[in-house]
């Protein structure tokens, strides 16, 4: 009974520091997505290269594909490019880009400059979809089944780790199902 | 040349869709709303700051959705639940109460149940043990001769 005095303020801080600890490792910008299990909020929107022609979410029905919020404008959408243009270069899985709050003009150039990995991108000017995808923060990236339901979302820049650990084996896996 | 006016006509009006939320002067009442409800909720970009008092461009965006959708005729709730089916209950700066809120809303209270509940059996267990008995004549002249002892003692 005496040694439980010392031994109870003893287990509650160890408890304490361990939920610290965790959270230490949290990223509070990143905030879990509602949307992930389901169906892809329905668009319709033009070709970025192409403004007559119009696609929604059924067009890419029965394909596991990505989906990749990007702008010219932002700048951390640099730092994932290069590992999109390469992953683009292995065919693994197509990528549409929703090209969110830009310019038809500024988006075409910024492409030609830096290269396109996308299989298509499509307009958002207004960043209406984007709502609809709860898009809060670009670079953001989602990975949606067959079905066309989202299985991922990747809040921030993709990188060549998130891909081969995160992104990669799912798309294998989902591709198989 | 009806025509082209016709293709005119149908083009001014896209434009006039296509414009900007209305300034803040437009319906005041309406504004109150909007400002009501987005004070209740979370900027996404600016994570503490409210909907209302942040200037970010997602802020905007949203505040405009909000107040479109109140043109609209949609409730508060239904504006809620609209922006929670993107963005998560996060949004909200009021967590709605369930399983697994219930320590975000109750764990301050168990708490402060547990602290009083502590407390007060301190309290109590210390009362017990204070010592209550009282001294015999005999036993406070005893006292009384040991510490003159002790004063006679130290002055030198």
């Amino acid at each position: 009974m005496k040694s439980l005095r010392f031994i109870l303020p003893l287990v509650l801080f160890v408890v304490l520091v361990g939920f610290l600890w965790h959270g230490l490792s949290l990223n509070p910008r990143e905030v879990p997505s509602p949307l992930i299990g389901k169906p892809a909020p329905s668009f319709e929107l033009t070709r970025l290269d192409q403004p007559a022609k119009a696609i929604s979410e059924k067009d890419l029905r029965g394909q596991v594909w990505l989906l990749n919020v990007w702008a010219s404008w932002c700048v951390s959408c640099m730092e994932e490019h290069p590992v999109l243009v390469q992953f683009a270069g292995q065919n693994v899985v197509p990528i549409y880009g929703l090209n969110y709050k830009d310019k038809r003009a500024d988006a075409l150039a910024w492409l030609a400059k830096h290269g396109n990995p996308y299989t298509m991108s499509l307009s958002d000017p207004e960043g209406r979809v984007g709502i609809d995808y709860g898009v809060y923060g670009v670079p953001e990236t989602y990975v949606i089944d067959k079905a066309g339901v989202i299985r991922y979302k990747r809040i921030g820049p993709v990188t060549q780790e998130v891909l081969a650990e995160k992104i990669l084996p799912l798309v294998q896996e989902l591709k198989g199902s | 040349m009806r025509w082209l006016a016709c293709v005119a006509l149908v083009l001014l009006a896209a434009a006039a869709q296509a414009r900007d939320a209305a300034p803040l002067a437009d319906d005041p009442v309406l504004e109150q709303r909007v400002m009501r409800l987005a004070s209740e909720l979370r900027c996404l970009v600016c994570q503490n700051e409210t909907l209302a008092d942040s200037r970010a461009d997602l802020a905007i965006d949203l505040r405009n959705q909000v107040r479109e959708q109140m043109r609209a005729g949609k409730t508060d709730e239904e504006i809620k639940a609209w922006l929670t089916q993107r963005y998560g209950d996060f949004v909200l700066y009021r967590p709605p109460v369930k399983s697994s809120t219930w320590l975000l809303w109750f764990g301050p209270f168990v708490l402060l149940i547990a602290g009083g509940a502590a407390l007060f059996i301190y309290l109590r267990r210390r009362r017990a043990r204070t010592d209550t008995t009282q001294f015999t004549p005999e036993q406070h002249r005893q006292a009384q001769a040991l510490l003159a002892e002790d004063l006679r003692d130290k002055t030198p």
